[in-house]
C-alpha cells in the first residue's frame, strides 16, 4: 500500500505546520482579548470548562458534532472535484424542510421507526437535489457554483420563511419559534440521562466511514480527484466531468440534507427559520482548516463544537459576547491558508 | 532608427535557443526573418520587443547600445511588436483599446485620440469604427488597431510576428502597402514569418534562422532554392521507400471543414488505412492541430463527412471516438494531458474501466511496468508537476491504451533527446506493425521523413500535399510548408 | 396599510432612503470587480463597519469620525482579500469567505457593550428651498446626508469608470491584467488601489445602516444578509455604475412593497419579495452565458439580434474577475 498513497511530508513538517497555525490564532485571539478587556486565561479556561467540563456538556459537543461532521463530509465531495458548494447552507435547509414534510405525512401512522427512516431518506434526497440544481445551472447555464449555491441559499430560507408562517404555521399566528412540536414518538432517541442521539452519532460515523471509502477507494473518487486537477486532460482520459460534477454535488446535498434531517428530528424537533444554525458555512471552514482531506475533519469540527458550546457561558461569565468561537475559527483558517499555500508552493518550487 | 543585435543568445535551461545571433536591420527598411519551427524567430523577437530577457548579448539603437527588460520600457525606446495573440482588450472598444496605456495623453482628451486615430486610419486606409468593441473585429482589424496604436506611442522599429495568418487577402494588401509606407517614412520593419511568398514580395533583405542561429542572410532579388536550403538544410539521404503496406480504410475525411486556431482547417479530404505511419508537416498554426483535434472528435467539423473505421462519425463527442479506438495525445502535456497532483498509479487506477473499487495493486504494478518500460524517471508516487518535460511525455506516451486502432499525437518528440526519440518511435512503429494508423505532427521535418510512410503538408488551414516519404525530400516538403509548392 | 392611504411621495421616498446603504455597497462592490477583485467579505465587512461607525460615534460624538471609521474598515477588509489573494497566492474566494464569517463574529464581539444603547445619528437634512419642490421635493430632498451622497456616488463612479483615462485603465486590469502589464501598468498596486476604494464604499454603506437607517447596534442588526445581496446586485446591474444602482432601487421597492403588500395580497409571501434578487442575479448570469456561446458558435440573422438584446441586458462580467495576475 506504501507506493499508493501520496508523497506524504514528514511529521516534522506537519507538527510545525500545526504549530504555526494554532500559535498565530491563539496569539490573534489573545490580542482581541486583551483589547477587549478580558483576561484571556479565563476565557480560554471557561471555552474548555464550558464544553468538555461535564457529561451533559459533551453530549452538548456531539449533538452538534453530528451535522457539522456530516455538512463536512459531503463538502469533501465538492471540494475534490473542484467547486465552491457554498450553497451548503441551502442543502441543509432544504433536507430539513423535506423530513419535515416526511414527518407531517406520517404523523397519524403508528410505526415511528418506518416514518423517521424516511425522514431521513427525504431529507437526503432533499439536499441531494438542492445541490443538484445548483449543479445543472453551472453545467447548462454557465452560472458559478458560488452564486447559484446563494441565490439557492436564500430562496431555501424564503422557503422555510413562508412554510412557518403560512401552510405549516402553528395554530392561531404564525411565529418565529417555528412549527408545531412533533409528537414525542417522532423524536430521535436519546441515551437516558444525556441529550444524545445514538442514530445521529452512528449515522455521521457510517457517512465518515462510507466517504472515506468512496473517496479513496473507489473509482468515483479517483474520478472525483481527476477532474478536480485538470477537467480537460480527464476528459482525454475518458471521464465525464459534467457528469461527475452532478454526482458530486448530489453526494455533498445528500449529506447536508441528513444533516438537516437530524437538526429536525434530533434537536429542534421542529422546522424553525434557522434550522441550520450556520453549520453548512461553518463546515466551509472545518474542511478548509482540514486542508480538504476527510481524515483530520471530524477532529476538527469537533474542536470547532466544542469551542462554539464553551462560548455559550462567556456573556454570563464575563460579559463577552459568545462570538469568540467565531473569531478564533476564522483566525485557525486564515492562518491554515498561509501555512498551506506557503507549503505547495515551497513544494513547487524545490521540483 | 536602426537597431543592430549582437551576439544574442537565450538559454531556457539546457535549451539554447538563440546561439550567438548576430544581425542588422537598416533604418527605412523592410527585414524579414525566415525560419522553420524551433528556429529561434519567436524568441528573438520576444527578446527584442522586451517580453523576454535574454541570456547574453547586446542590442544596438542607432549604434547605442540599450538594456531592457519590459515590454513597456521597449515601447518607450521605440520598439513595438505585433504579437500573434493580439494583447488588446475585448470588451473595450476600438478606442479605448487605442487610448489605454498613453502617458499623459492628448490636452485635448478623448475628442484628440479619436481625431488621431481617424488620421492614422485613414493614412492608411484601414476602416475601423472607433465606437465598435474589439470582440467585434476580425484577426486582421486587430491587427490594423494594434499598428495604429503602437505608431501613435512614436514607435521607429516595428516587429510583426507571422502577422499574415489567418487575415483576409484584401487585409493582407493593405498592410504590406501599409508597411512600405512606414519603410518609406524611415521607419524600421521586421517582418517574422515562414511564408516564402509574403517575404519575397516585401522585403528587402532576408536574414534566415536555423537552430539557433544565423543560417545565411540574402538581399533582394531572392533566390528561392537557397533560401529553402538556409531553412532546412541540406537534405540527407532520402530513406528506402518501403513495399506498399495497405490495410483495410481507418480514417476517411471528405471535405471537412472545421474552426479552431487562427486558420481553422479548410476543404480537407483525405483516407488514412491501418498500420499507416502519416506526419504532418506545416509550420506550428497551418492547420495540423485542427486537423488532429477533428480526427480526435475534439472540434466539431463545420462541414464534410468523417469515418472512422467504416462508421459515420457525424455529431459524435471524444468520448465516443475512443471508444471507438482513438487516442490522442495533446501537445500541451500539463495542461491538457496529465492530472496535476495524481501521482503515476493513480493515472492508471483511473483506466479501469469496470467495477467500483479500485484495485490499487493493479495499478501500482502497471505503474511499475510503464516506469520501467517508458525509462521514465520517477517513481510510482511521482505527481507529474515534478516530471521533467521529457519524463511528462514519457507519462504520456505510457498511457495510450492496449490496442489502439488510431493515434494522433501532437508533437510527440518535443524535449526529448535523440536517443530518447529514437527509443519512442521504436515503440510506435511496433503499434503501427500490428495495425494501429499513426498520425503525428511534429516540427522536425527530418523525423517526418525518417519514420513515416507518408506526409500531409499543411499551410494557410489546407492540406497542399499529400506525398509518400520515399516520394519526397527535404526540399520539396520545404518548398511546400513556405507555401510555394 | 390599506391601498387606499397610499401616500405616494412618502413611499418612494422611503424606496430611495432604503437604497443608500446598498447604493454604497453595491457601487463599491461593482468599482471593486471592475478591476478583477472579487470581494466575497461584503457581508461581514458591513456589519464590521457598522459596528465601528456606531461605536465610535458613541465615544467621540463625532458623527464624522464613526463614518470615517466604518470606511476605514470596509477599505481595510477588501485590501486584506487583494493582499492575501495577489501578492500572497490564495484564491480570492477562499479569503473573503472566511473574512466575512470572522467580520460579522468580530463585530458581534466587540459591538456587545454597545448593544441597544442610543447613541448620536444621522439628523434628517431636508435641502433648503429643493424639498418644497411638488413631487420631487419630499422623494429625493427630504432625506438625511448619506442619500443624498448615495446619488453622487452613482454619478461619480459612473463619470469616473466610463469618462476618465483612470477608469478606462480600471477596466483595462480588470478585462485583461497581461495585456495592461505590457502597456505599463502596474496591474497589481491598480487592483489594490480599486479594492481599497471600493471597500470604503462599503464601509460607508455599514456605517449609513447603524448611524442612519437603522440606528444603533445590535444582535442581530438588521443589517445582515444585505452584503450578499449586494454581490447579487452587482451581476444583475453588469457591473455598471448606474445598472447596479437601478437594480438596488429595485430591490428596495420590493423590500417596501413586501412590507404593504401584505395587507392586500396575503397569498403572495412576503418573503418573495427578499428574495427576489437572487433569482434575478442566476437569471442574469445563465442569459450572459447563453449569449457569449451563441456568440461563439457565430449564429447569424435573427439570432444575432436576439444575442445584441440578451448582451445588451447582461452586461459583461470583467473577463479577469476572480484570477489572480502576478507579473513575472
Amino acid at each position: 500500500m506504501q507506493w499508493v498513497r501520496g508523497k506524504k511530508s514528514s511529521l516534522l513538517q506537519a507538527l510545525l505546520g500545526t504549530g504555526a497555525i494554532l500559535g498565530t490564532a491563539f496569539a490573534v485571539t489573545t490580542l482581541i482579548l486583551f483589547v477587549a478587556g478580558a483576561p484571556p486565561l479565563s476565557a480560554f479556561y471557561y471555552l474548555l470548562s464550558g464544553s468538555l467540563g461535564t457529561w451533559l456538556k459533551v453530549a452538548q459537543v456531539l449533538t452538534g458534532w453530528i451535522p457539522l461532521t456530516l455538512c463536512a463530509c459531503g463538502l469533501v465531495y465538492s471540494f475534490r472535484i473542484g467547486l465552491w458548494n457554498i450553497g451548503v447552507e441551502g442543502q441543509v435547509v432544504a433536507g430539513a424542510v423535506a423530513a419535515t414534510f416526511v414527518l407531517r405525512l406520517g404523523a397519524e401512522s403508528g410505526s415511528p421507526v418506518v416514518v423517521l427512516f424516511l425522514a431521513f431518506l427525504g431529507g437526503l434526497l432533499g439536499g441531494s437535489l438542492w445541490a443538484v440544481i445548483a449543479g445543472f445551472l453551472k453545467i447548462k447555464g454557465g452560472v458559478n457554483e458560488i452564486f447559484g449555491g446563494l441565490g439557492m441559499n436564500f430562496v431555501a430560507q424564503g422557503i422555510t420563511l413562508w412554510l412557518i408562517f403560512g401552510p405549516w404555521k402553528r395554530p392561531g399566528v404564525g411565529s418565529m419559534s417555528g412549527t408545531e412540536l412533533f409528537a414525542p414518538q417522532f423524536w430521535l432517541p436519546t441515551v437516558a440521562g444525556l441529550r444524545l442521539s445514538p442514530v445521529g452519532l452512528a449515522l455521521t460515523v457510517a457517512v465518515l466511514l462510507g466517504s472515506a471509502w468512496v473517496l479513496g477507494r473507489t473509482r468515483l473518487g479517483l474520478a472525483l480527484k481527476g477532474i478536480g486537477s485538470n477537467p480537460k486532460a480527464a476528459y482525454l482520459q475518458g471521464l465525464k466531468p459534467n457528469r461527475s460534477i452532478l454526482i458530486a454535488m448530489g453526494l455533498a446535498g445528500g449529506c447536508a440534507g441528513l444533516a438537516g434531517t437530524f437538526q429536525v428530528t434530533g434537536v429542534y424537533h421542529r422546522l424553525i427559520p434557522a434550522i441550520s444554525s450556520n453549520y453548512g458555512y461553518l463546515a466551509l471552514l472545518v474542511v478548509m482548516l482540514a486542508n480538504y482531506r476527510i481524515s483530520a475533519a471530524p477532529a476538527i469540527a469537533f474542536f470547532f463544537v466544542c469551542l462554539n458550546v464553551g462560548a455559550i457561558q462567556l456573556p454570563m461569565m464575563l460579559q463577552l459576547d459568545s462570538s469568540l468561537s467565531g473569531i478564533i475559527q476564522g483566525a485557525l483558517v486564515l492562518a491554515a491558508l498561509l501555512v498551506y499555500g506557503w507549503r505547495k508552493r515551497k513544494l513547487t518550487m524545490e521540483t | 532608427m536602426g537597431i543592430t543585435l549582437r551576439d544574442i543568445h537565450k538559454r531556457y535551461g539546457t535549451v539554447h535557443a538563440n546561439n550567438g545571433i548576430t544581425l542588422h536591420v537598416t533604418e527605412g527598411s523592410i527585414h524579414g526573418i525566415l525560419g522553420e519551427n524551433g528556429a529561434g524567430k519567436s524568441t528573438l523577437m520576444k527578446i527584442m520587443a522586451g517580453y523576454v530577457r535574454k541570456t547574453g548579448g547586446t542590442i544596438f539603437l542607432d549604434g547605442k547600445p540599450v538594456e531592457y527588460a519590459q515590454p513597456a520600457e521597449a515601447t518607450r525606446l521605440g520598439i513595438g511588436m505585433l504579437y500573434q495573440d493580439p494583447l488588446d482588450f475585448l470588451s473595450l472598444s476600438v478606442l479605448e483599446n487605442f487610448m489605454m496605456g498613453r502617458r499623459g495623453g492628448l490636452s485635448s482628451g478623448k475628442a484628440g485620440y479619436r481625431e488621431q486615430l481617424k488620421d492614422l486610419a485613414d493614412a492608411f486606409s484601414f476602416h475601423l469604427d472607433p465606437d465598435r468593441a474589439v470582440r467585434e473585429l476580425t484577426v486582421g482589424e486587430r491587427q490594423q488597431l494594434e499598428l495604429l496604436r503602437l505608431l501613435a506611442l512614436g514607435v521607429e522599429v516595428l516587429i510583426l510576428d507571422e502577422p499574415t495568418t489567418g487575415i483576409t487577402s484584401l487585409q493582407r494588401r493593405l498592410l504590406f502597402e501599409a508597411l512600405k509606407k512606414l519603410a518609406d517614412g524611415q521607419k524600421t520593419v521586421l517582418f517574422v514569418s515562414h511564408k516564402l511568398e509574403d517575404v519575397e514580395m516585401l522585403c528587402h533583405k532576408v536574414t534566415v534562422l536555423r537552430a539557433g542561429r544565423v543560417s545565411g542572410e540574402m538581399d533582394r532579388p531572392f533566390h528561392t532554392p537557397t533560401l529553402l536550403q538556409w531553412m532546412f538544410g541540406v537534405p540527407p539521404a532520402p530513406p528506402p521507400c518501403a513495399g506498399g503496406r495497405r490495410g483495410k480504410l481507418a480514417l476517411a475525411m471528405e471535405h471537412v471543414s472545421a474552426p479552431g486556431g487562427r486558420t481553422g482547417l479548410r476543404h480537407c479530404s483525405i483516407e488514412i488505412h491501418e498500420g499507416e505511419v502519416v506526419g504532418l508537416a506545416g509550420l506550428a498554426g497551418s492547420g495540423q492541430d485542427v486537423f488532429l483535434r477533428v480526427a480526435a472528435g475534439l472540434n466539431k467539423p463545420r462541414e464534410g463527412k468523417m469515418h472512422l473505421i467504416g462508421e459515420n462519425m457525424a455529431g459524435k463527442d471524444y468520448h465516443a471516438f475512443k471508444a471507438r479506438g482513438v487516442t490522442f495525445l495533446p501537445a500541451a502535456r500539463l495542461e491538457e494531458g496529465l492530472m496535476p497532483g495524481l501521482s503515476i498509479t493513480e493515472h492508471l487506477a483511473l483506466r479501469q474501466e469496470r467495477g467500483i473499487r479500485i484495485l490499487w495493486n493493479e495499478a501500482q504494478k502497471a505503474a511499475f511496468q510503464i516506469i520501467r518500460r517508458f525509462r521514465i524517471s520517477g517513481n510510482p508516487l511521482s505527481t507529474p508537476e515534478s516530471l521533467s518535460g521529457g519524463n511528462q511525455q514519457r507519462l504520456l506516451l505510457g498511457l495510450i491504451p492496449e490496442d489502439p486502432r488510431v493515434l494522433l499525437l501532437e508533437d510527440p518528440t518535443r524535449g526529448l533527446d535523440l536517443e530518447s526519440v529514437r527509443w519512442v518511435w521504436q515503440q510506435l512503429v511496433s503499434f503501427a506493425a500490428g495495425g494501429t494508423c499513426i498520425l503525428f505532427s511534429c516540427a522536425e521535418l527530418d523525423e517526418i521523413l525518417q519514420v513515416s510512410d507518408r506526409v500531409l503538408v499543411f499551410y494557410n488551414g489546407m492540406m497542399v500535399k499529400d506525398v509518400r516519404a520515399c516520394d519526397t525530400d527535404l526540399m520539396d516538403l520545404g518548398q511546400a510548408i513556405a507555401g510555394k509548392g | 396599510m390599506p391601498m387606499t392611504d397610499l401616500n405616494l411621495p412618502l413611499l418612494l421616498g422611503s424606496i430611495i432612503a432604503g437604497a443608500s446603504p446598498i447604493i454604497f455597497a453595491s457601487v463599491g462592490e461593482t468599482i471593486t470587480e471592475k478591476s478583477g477583485v472579487i470581494n466575497l467579505s461584503l457581508d461581514g465587512s458591513i456589519l464590521l463597519s457598522a459596528m465601528v461607525a456606531f461605536a465610535i460615534t458613541y465615544e467621540t460624538r463625532s458623527l464624522l469620525l464613526g463614518f470615517a471609521g466604518g470606511a476605514a474598515v470596509g477599505g481595510l477588509l477588501a485590501a486584506m482579500v487583494c493582499a492575501f489573494s495577489i501578492y500572497l497566492g490564495q484564491s480570492q474566494v477562499a479569503v473573503g469567505f472566511v473574512l466575512t464569517l470572522a467580520a460579522k463574529d468580530l463585530a458581534y464581539f466587540f459591538g456587545n457593550p454597545y448593544a441597544r444603547i442610543y447613541g448620536p445619528q444621522a439628523s434628517h437634512w431636508p435641502l433648503p428651498w429643493l424639498h418644497e419642490l411638488p413631487i420631487f421635493g419630499p422623494v429625493l430632498f427630504s432625506h438625511n446626508i448619506m442619500v443624498y451622497l448615495s446619488f453622487l456616488v452613482i454619478f461619480f463612479s459612473w463619470w469616473y469608470i466610463q469618462r476618465t483615462p483612470a477608469g478606462l485603465r480600471l477596466r483595462a486590469v480588470g478585462e485583461h491584467p497581461e495585456a495592461a502589464y505590457a502597456r505599463g501598468t502596474n496591474t497589481r498596486l491598480v487592483q489594490l488601489r480599486y479594492a481599497l476604494l471600493g471597500g470604503l464604499l462599503v464601509g460607508l454603506a455599514g456605517a449609513a445602516f447603524s448611524l442612519c437607517i437603522k440606528p444603533g447596534w445590535g444582535r442581530p442588526q438588521g443589517a445582515e444578509g444585505t452584503g450578499w445581496i449586494a454581490l447579487a446586485i452587482v451581476i444583475f446591474g453588469g457591473w455598471h455604475p448606474v445598472r447596479v444602482a437601478l437594480g438596488a432601487y429595485l430591490f428596495s421597492f420590493l423590500q417596501v412593497m413586501g412590507i404593504q403588500m401584505q395587507g392586500v395580497w396575503p397569498s403572495i409571501p412576503s418573503q418573495v419579495f427578499q428574495v427576489a434578487p437572487f433569482p434575478l442575479m442566476i437569471f442574469t448570469l445563465a442569459l450572459m452565458h447563453m449569449a457569449k456561446r451563441s456568440a461563439d458558435e457565430g449564429a447569424r440573422g435573427a439570432f444575432s439580434r436576439l444575442r445584441r438584446l440578451a448582451r445588451f441586458l447582461s452586461g459583461s462580467a470583467p473577463a479577469a474577475l476572480g484570477k489572480n495576475f502576478s507579473p513575472k
